[in-house]
């Protein structure tokens, strides 16, 4: 496969595209100018940044650097979960457990399975894919989980009322959470190469990789995102959902009477 | 003494709900009467610890209710909620659902009768059902946990006069050939009358009167 050069030319020349997002925000009064010109400015800064932080960590050659890259993403992806699940109490713990367990788990099968070398060039791309994709769907399924034990609330009190704990008064609420935090990348996963071609394999496609092989690398990638997001998924609403209740099986803010 | 609170005090949202309450509940039929808002439906729920007090002590039969095990409580003295909340699928789904919290084996046609409700409704999709229906199966659900004391939130406050009357033979019926202890929470005086011969009268969360039915709603 051969090395991609892309100039700085060319990265500016895509900010026509930029425009044309400007454009259609302003034509249609979206008001979404600011916020598009904010992302364009971070994922400048954010993915000039890690580029950096990448290229001296494949410099160094250290796995101990990768580990406390990887530590450091899965703080900031509990972090940023975290909030887009503002209505889960203690959710911090349960996304850090998340997060971590997804990683290791899946890494660590990685590895011991031969898939991938204990290279910083595979580790990194594919933690940060891992470590990105479990953040989201213990995002979506915690945001879900709020929400449906907020509106259920009568529900999981009448439950409780007949003496269930707060495990089985929450079961099918835990079951309809991870649902969610798995269903989209099962649904992209059954598509892909129908509707589009992923990223993993555009980029090697784009770097005059093999076809056979950017597909093989590919599915490797899917299929292990696809564990590590039941993963997290699973460790997230199964830990998260107890910060609803007391100690004594009770909802910690009853429905108004 | 069914249930006696001392010294209760529960606030919610920063707003207090029962000031300083103390009354007691006798064995038998008792009823907390008094105005929406006035902390009727909060007593109950502390009654079975779905709720705990800020401050103050509640005791069942002379034991104070946090000694006991919450969830064992709650299917001996079992809160039947104002609003129906049926989990999904039918009647008799709900009914097993219930005893199998218990750990019980329900003969699901006879908890049906016992609640007024035809034992053929057991295959009905219980989301289906009408209002009154509903608040049948949920008292069914409770019964199936055999308890000794039912607390009932407002049993008929979604129902029209002739279904009230049914509901409220079935729960004198019910007291009778069971055995069981009610509380009953209303903003009926009449119904309290009707249904229990013990009435705390429950006003802006405190208890302002106890009594015999008769002297206290004359």
């Amino acid at each position: 496969m051969t090395g991609i050069e892309v100039s700085v030319g060319e990265v500016a020349a895509s900010l026509a595209l930029i425009a044309v997002a400007i454009a259609v925000s302003l034509w249609r009064r979206a008001e979404l100018e600011e916020d598009i010109a904010v992302a364009v400015v971070r994922s400048l800064v954010q993915l000039v940044a890690i580029g950096y932080v990448i290229q001296a960590i494949f410099d160094v050659d250290s796995l101990w650097l990768v580990a406390a890259l990887i530590a450091v993403m899965v703080v900031f992806g509990a972090y940023t979960a975290r909030a887009r699940a503002a209505k889960v109490p203690g959710a911090l713990g349960p996304l850090l457990i998340a997060l971590s367990l997804a990683a290791v788990a899946t890494l660590g099968l990685v590895l011991a399975l031969g898939i991938f070398e204990p290279e910083p060039r595979y580790l990194v791309p594919v933690g940060g894919m891992v470590i990105g994709n479990a953040m989201t769907a213990a995002a979506v399924a915690l945001n879900r989980l709020g929400d449906d034990i907020e509106g259920s609330a009568r529900q999981i009190e009448a439950t409780l009322a007949l003496g269930a704990s707060s495990a089985e008064a929450a079961a099918p609420i835990v079951r309809r959470s991870l649902r969610s935090g798995m269903i989209t990348l099962v649904d992209s996963t059954k598509t892909t190469g129908l509707i589009f071609f992923p990223g993993t394999m555009v980029g090697m496609l784009l770097a005059g990789a093999d076809p056979i092989d950017a597909v093989r690398l590919q599915l490797i990638l899917l299929w292990v995102l696809l564990g590590s997001v039941a993963i997290s998924s699973v460790v997230a609403t199964g830990l998260a959902y107890r910060g609803f209740f007391t100690p004594a099986h009770q909802l910690r803010e009853p429905p108004a009477p | 003494m069914l249930f006696e609170l001392a010294r209760v005090s529960l606030s919610r949202a920063g707003r207090p709900v029962l000031r300083d309450l103390t009354c007691s509940l006798r064995e038998g039929a008792s009823a907390l009467v008094g105005p929406s808002g006035s902390g009727k439906s909060t007593i109950l729920r502390l009654l079975n610890r779905l709720s705990d007090p800020d401050e103050g002590s509640v005791a069942y039969r002379g034991a104070d209710v946090r000694e006991r095990e919450p969830r064992a409580l709650r299917r001996e003295v079992c809160l039947v909620p104002q609003l129906p909340a049926l989990i999904e699928g039918t009647v008799a789904d709900n009914v097993r659902f219930a005893a199998a919290c218990g750990e019980r084996n329900p003969d699901v046609g006879r908890l049906l009768r016992l609640s007024g409700l035809d034992p053929a409704y057991a295959d009905r999709d219980g989301a289906r059902l009408s209002v009154g229906e509903q608040q049948r199966v949920m008292l069914a659900r409770a019964l199936a946990l055999e308890p000794k004391v039912l607390l009932l939130d407002e049993p008929t406050s979604a129902l029209d006069e002739t279904a009230r009357d049914a509901v409220e033979a079935t729960l004198t019926e019910l007291r009778e050939r069971l055995d069981l202890a009610t509380v009953t929470v209303t903003h009926d005086p009449a119904q309290a009358r009707r249904l229990a011969d013990w009435i705390v009268r429950v006003d802006t969360g405190r208890a302002v009167e106890q009594g015999a039915a008769a002297e206290v709603l004359q």
